[in-house]
């Protein structure tokens, strides 16, 4: 009969996948704005305190971090535990500030707004501290910051 | 015999999510999400070589000390008391301190300051918050405490810019914020630790 012609098995149509790069495309887009490359593979842990006057580090080409903490679990058996800084990727004595801040703001354009980060773990003895800070005195990093987490 | 006019086949472009993949995996692995987040202070200028001892001619009714020692415990001390503090009293504290309402002879001196856009105004410009730490101080408190300290400024900002301008001090204009700081300056002073209390 001419009308009834056997239903031949239908194969389902595939998904239009075209825009599925596209769909990726924008998801990478997102994460490189959002993210922020990973400078130096730290060599110490640390947690940093909490805070509730908290401001943004806006600027991140003028910000230089300087680490302070225990060394990370797997060097702790070469290294102690003892208190360490950070800087770049390896750890420095406080007086090696000195020469990394001017290293660092070789490459800035304007350096007058040069900015020191301190991400230092809340068990730090403030002596480690007030020694960085004079070195930073000294060579007219004048801008701080103490890294922080926001309180609610 | 005009040709019959090809179509082009498409592209294959089935590959390009895959690399695009590729790409966003990258990404996901070199970067953090962090955002860099801190309190913002500014170091006080290197001292000249030819500089004596720096301390400056303060009244004594225009400190208020703030000494933390090893154990992380606050000592607050102005003219009118001294003693152990906590550190949740002592945002309240510094605010007091500074605004000094009432005139007090005892809390920093007051006096007359032109400042633009608010006229003639009683302030107490001259006062000065000293925080003293010893070398074994845990950071963490004396992060509290400047936290404490940036955040009684913060409210007294706050309080006198509503009262002068309607509004909260970080939607003033540049100019107007500068008024402001200048009615309640930040004078958070950091002497070299001294060592008392605990051995470290």
């Amino acid at each position: 009969m001419a009308g009834f012609k056997k239903k031949a098995s239908r194969e389902m149509p595939e998904m239009n996948t075209s825009s599925l790069p596209d769909l990726i495309f924008t998801i990478l887009f997102f994460f490189m704005m959002v993210t922020t490359m990973r400078e130096v593979t730290l060599k110490v842990k640390f947690t940093t305190p909490a805070g509730t006057e908290l401001e943004k580090l806006e600027k991140k080409s003028v910000v230089s971090f300087i680490y302070v903490g225990p060394p990370t679990d797997n060097l702790r058996a070469q290294m102690g535990s003892s208190t360490r800084i950070q800087l770049n990727d390896r750890y420095a004595e406080a007086r090696e500030v000195m020469d990394f801040v001017a290293a660092e703001r070789q490459g800035m354009t304007n350096q007058a707004e040069q900015v020191i980060s301190i991400k230092a773990d809340r068990g730090t003895q403030m002596g480690y501290i007030t020694d960085i800070k004079e070195v930073l005195r000294k060579s007219w990093a004048l801008r701080i910051n103490y890294s922080a987490s926001q309180r609610k | 015999m005009a040709r019959k006019k090809k179509k082009m086949p498409g592209l294959n472009t089935s590959s390009t999510a895959d690399i695009s993949f590729m790409l966003l995996i990258f990404f996901l692995i070199t970067t953090s999400m962090d955002t860099d987040k801190g309190l913002a202070r500014r170091l006080p200028k290197p001292p000249e070589p030819d500089q004596e001892d720096a301390t400056m001619d303060i009244k004594s009714r225009n400190i208020l000390f703030v000494r933390i020692n090893a154990a992380g415990q606050l000592w607050i001390k102005d003219e009118m008391s001294s003693g152990f503090g906590d550190i949740r009293e002592l945002r309240q504290r510094a605010k007091d301190f500074v605004k000094n309402e009432q005139n007090l002879s005892k809390w920093p001196e007051k006096h007359v300051k032109n400042i633009d856009l608010l006229g003639q105004c009683f302030v107490t410009d001259k006062h000065v918050i000293s925080v003293q730490t010893d070398r074994g101080t845990p950071y963490d408190m004396y992060f509290q405490v400047q936290n404490e300290l940036v955040a009684a400024y913060n409210e007294l900002r706050n309080e006198i810019s509503k009262q002068k301008f309607g509004r909260e001090y970080q939607y003033l204009r540049d100019e107007e914020k500068a008024a402001i700081r200048q009615y309640y300056p930040q004078n958070i002073s950091e002497a070299e630790p001294k060592k008392y209390g605990g051995d470290q």
